[in-house]
């Protein structure tokens, strides 16, 4: 195919090509940083929590009067969601990722250290919190029933010394990178140090303060969850049970004191916690899904109308070409050429502004720089794009008979 | 003449109606999504003390030891209760006012209604009136309540609306923490965008079911919720006056801006005597913002909704480049028209003016239509989940931006087209023909 005429054709239509390249440029240039930003949105969404996500439920309680002994209860409360049918194993506990609540504390690797090492999350609940949350240690044991300590007196007694911690691997990377953790003495809570003893292949942070929470900048403390005022119950169940145990657990929790009040909106599984967490982020992916298609069918449409007026506009030149000779594959290949130039101006102006965009958006939004293969994709995708809208009016100039060339002279 | 190129306008539309209906529809969807985001972000990033903000300012200290100090550091967004108890006592305002976010339980004297958990703010008195808040029913308690800790509360219209059928309940009582409080005021519909008091929470949610003395709520015990923030290992109960914990806001109203570098020295001075005394380690470290300079800094805004409102405005240049290169495309082809019009005797800005209002007539159908999209976008926007979803609706400021929006759009779009197609030479058009 000889591309001369045709650049020849397109140097007069300068404006209206170079609007439909101007088109071309910008969609490929948001729609590629739109889908980087709905990748992105996914992998927060599909974050894992280290924990078993599928076979928990969550209970929140608030008293409305004093009780006297908020651990006794708390132990009665345990043995009475142990009995509920499809129960595996309890514990109380002081938050859940991607949950409503959040403790944080500095972590430092000396005794009276005036910049803290680092930021975590500490975890903390009663025996079994573990084992219920589903946490695969990667080395070490789960804490001993010798080491924990009530929170009450951790609170308020100088004196007491909490022995253990279990980290996750994120932190243990970052304090000793290459060096097995195990053994190694931190200060989190009080005065004596805390000696790792178990490490944890992932645990989400609750939320994002201080940083994204599948950073995993979390902790656990042999240390009892709080009971004074609310009481937050994790519950592993068989999968199959989820709603059943939150409907007989509820029941079975009034039983035991029927002077609270049951939380909904935090009485639920974990998989309604994960949900509510993330609905912006997949309400934000599903709206740039959105505007992807919507800009790809606008200018899809844009290519069909400027492409059938040109058709229009040619019908003579095109009966000419056809009586001296051309085949309607002649015809069909110009409009497709003249196509897929314009596209080309367009996608390399698209690439560039893709990168500038790209580059604001990693100022505002803490996002990594454009991966060097979504510009062939998005090159691609416009190209077949524009190949495609062109293919109707193209078809329509091939059948153009030759006889329109004698007829309109 | 208008009239007369109206109808041409018209006539030439209708000829190409698929087109005409392409290019309306491009327009009416750019213009659509941009004004449903706008206006998402126009509600979201509006004054919520409207003729007031600028006297309403947000006291910040930095009472930390020197673990950690960075020089320039903000200082924490929230104070110490000690803190805010002192300045509250100088009062050196027009009004002020300490709070805190806290829950209670309510036993509601009804039998169809089982307890349940309320939001409460914990507040000093002034903080009704420096806000502007409305009341539906009686007022806010007074210097006497916060003094002698009285068991009073000032309750949302929706909890009235819950608990009493929305009737005038104040002089009744509600039953809170197992503590009998009277009910002095009932709010009117208040729901400030942001709930700019205290940004530590939901930025957008809803105001508070019950204010409570702060006084009161502290002999009582009532659970704090919020963030709170520790410095030093400490024994006791954090929510104690001299606990080194800052979990308070603290607001404060003057009688004019300029009066902000007085009360800035009053916070200095403040400060340094508190340094001095040896309870503040850090060099002198206060913040003095007036509210919408303080909703800026926090940048309020959810981040998404200013890149959504950037999305739209793309899209719309998308839209409106299509609409200019149909447009073009559609006029040059009328060349030989043209050409016979000129040689008739029609000026250049006859043309100009001909085609400017085919153009315009384009640009206004896309408006009306995008008009209805930015309904439907915003009753979508609504029925999301997010926190200000229910704050999302037109207002005429919003309309009329709409209606300029959609003119300037097809005028914009018909300016290149109709200045191509008025500079046509005549004599070429009319030999080719």
């Amino acid at each position: 195919m000889n591309v001369h005429p045709i650049l020849a054709t397109l140097r007069r239509h300068k404006t209206a090509a170079g609007l439909i390249a101007l088109e071309i440029a910008l969609s490929c240039a948001i729609v590629s940083n739109a889908v980087f930003l709905i990748g992105d949105r996914l992998d927060r969404i599909r974050q894992p929590s280290g924990l078993a996500e599928a076979e928990l439920v969550h209970f929140q309680l608030v008293g409305i009067t004093r009780v006297e002994d908020p651990e006794a209860q708390a132990a009665e409360d345990i043995a009475a969601l142990r009995a509920v049918p499809g129960v595996r194993s309890v514990a109380t506990v002081n938050q859940i990722p991607f949950g409503n609540s959040s403790w944080y504390s500095s972590l430092n690797l000396e005794p009276e250290q005036q910049n803290p090492t680092m930021q975590v999350t500490t975890y903390v609940g009663s025996e079994d919190l573990l084992e219920t949350m589903g946490l695969s240690l990667v080395s070490g044991r789960d804490f001993v029933p010798e080491e924990y300590v009530e929170f009450q007196q951790a609170q308020s007694d100088p004196e007491v010394v909490i022995p253990a911690v279990i980290v996750s691997r994120a932190v243990a990377d970052r304090l000793f990178p290459g060096e097995n953790p195990l053994g190694r003495s931190v200060y989190v809570w009080g005065a004596a140090p805390q000696r790792i003893v178990g490490v944890v292949e992932h645990l989400a942070k609750p939320n994002d303060i201080g940083g994204p929470s599948s950073e995993h900048t979390s902790v656990l403390m042999p240390v009892s969850a709080p009971v004074q005022y609310g009481i937050n119950y994790l519950v592993r169940v068989d999968a199959g049970r989820r709603d059943g145990v939150l409907e007989e657990g509820v029941a079975a929790l009034e039983a035991v004191n029927p002077s609270r009040i049951v939380l909904e909106d935090r009485t639920r599984t974990f998989e309604a916690f994960r949900d509510d967490y993330f609905q912006d982020d997949r309400a934000m992916a599903w709206l740039l899904v959105g505007v992807c298609v919507a800009l790809l069918v606008v200018t899809a449409l844009g290519i069909v109308g400027l492409a059938s007026f040109w058709v229009q506009q040619r019908t003579r030149q095109i009966g000419i070409r056809r009586a001296l000779g051309a085949t309607r594959g002649q015809i069909i290949g110009y409009f497709q050429t003249e196509n897929f130039l314009i596209a080309t101006i367009g996608i390399a102006a698209g690439m560039v502004l893709a990168y500038a965009i790209n580059g604001a958006l990693m100022g505002r939004y803490e996002l990594p720089r454009l991966p060097w293969y979504y510009l062939p994709l998005g090159a691609v995708v416009l190209w077949t794009l524009g190949q495609l809208s062109v293919l109707g009016p193209a078809l329509r100039a091939a059948a153009v008979p030759p006889a329109v060339a004698t007829r309109s002279v | 003449m208008l009239g007369y190129y109206l109808d041409l306008a018209l006539r030439s539309l209708r000829r190409n109606k698929a087109l005409t209906a392409l290019m309306v529809v491009a327009i009416a969807l750019g213009i659509g999504a941009s004004m449903t985001t706008l206006t998402v972000f126009y509600v979201l990033s509006g004054d919520p003390v409207p003729g007031k903000s600028d006297r309403l300012f947000f006291v910040q200290m930095d009472p930390q030891d020197m673990n950690g100090y960075t020089p320039g550091v903000e200082p924490p967004e929230q104070v110490t209760r000690l803190d805010a108890e002192t300045l509250l006592r100088d009062g050196r305002g027009v009004r002020q006012a300490l709070m805190a976010g806290g829950s209670v339980a309510i036993e509601p004297d009804r039998e169809d209604l089982r307890p349940f958990y309320l939001r409460a703010r914990y507040t000093s008195k002034d903080l009704f009136e420096m806000f502007d808040v409305p009341l539906r029913y009686g007022s806010a308690w007074g210097d006497a309540e916060d003094g002698d800790r009285a068991r009073v509360a000032v309750i949302s219209a929706a909890l009235n609306d819950r608990l009493f059928d929305g009737a005038d309940s104040t002089g009744g009582s509600i039953r809170l923490n197992q503590t009998t409080f009277r009910i002095v005021g009932v709010l009117d519909e208040w729901r400030p965008a942001p709930r700019f008091y205290d940004l530590t929470g939901t930025q957008y949610g809803e105001v508070e079911e019950v204010f409570l003395p702060f006084s009161t709520s502290r002999e009582l015990s009532m659970s704090f919720s919020g963030n709170m923030s520790c410095w030093e290992r400490y024994q006791g109960d954090q929510t104690e006056s001299g606990a080194p914990c800052t979990w308070m806001q603290y607001w404060v109203e003057l009688a004019s801006p300029a009066d902000a570098a007085d009360y800035r020295a009053y916070l200095v001075n403040y400060y340094e005597q508190q340094s001095a005394a040896g309870r503040f380690e850090r060099p002198t470290n206060v913040r003095l913002r007036d509210l919408m300079t303080w909703l800026e800094f926090k940048q309020v805004v959810p981040s998404d909704v200013r890149l959504q409102t950037w999305l739209a405005f793309a899209f719309l240049l998308v839209c409106l480049i299509n609409t200019v290169g149909l447009l073009l495309a559609k006029f040059l082809r009328r060349s030989g028209e043209i050409g016979v019009r000129r040689a008739l005797g029609a000026s250049r800005r006859d043309i100009l003016v001909q085609f400017l209002v085919e153009a315009t007539v384009v640009g206004l159908a896309g408006g009306v239509l995008g008009l209805g999209l930015a309904w439907l976008g915003l009753w979508a926007v609504r029925q999301q989940p997010a926190s200000y979803a229910d704050l999302a609706s037109l207002d005429p400021v919003m309309l009329a931006t709409t209606f300029g929006l959609a003119l300037a759009a097809g005028v914009l779009a018909g300016l290149l087209p109709a200045w191509r197609a008025c500079r046509i030479t005549p004599a070429i058009q009319l030999k080719s023909q």
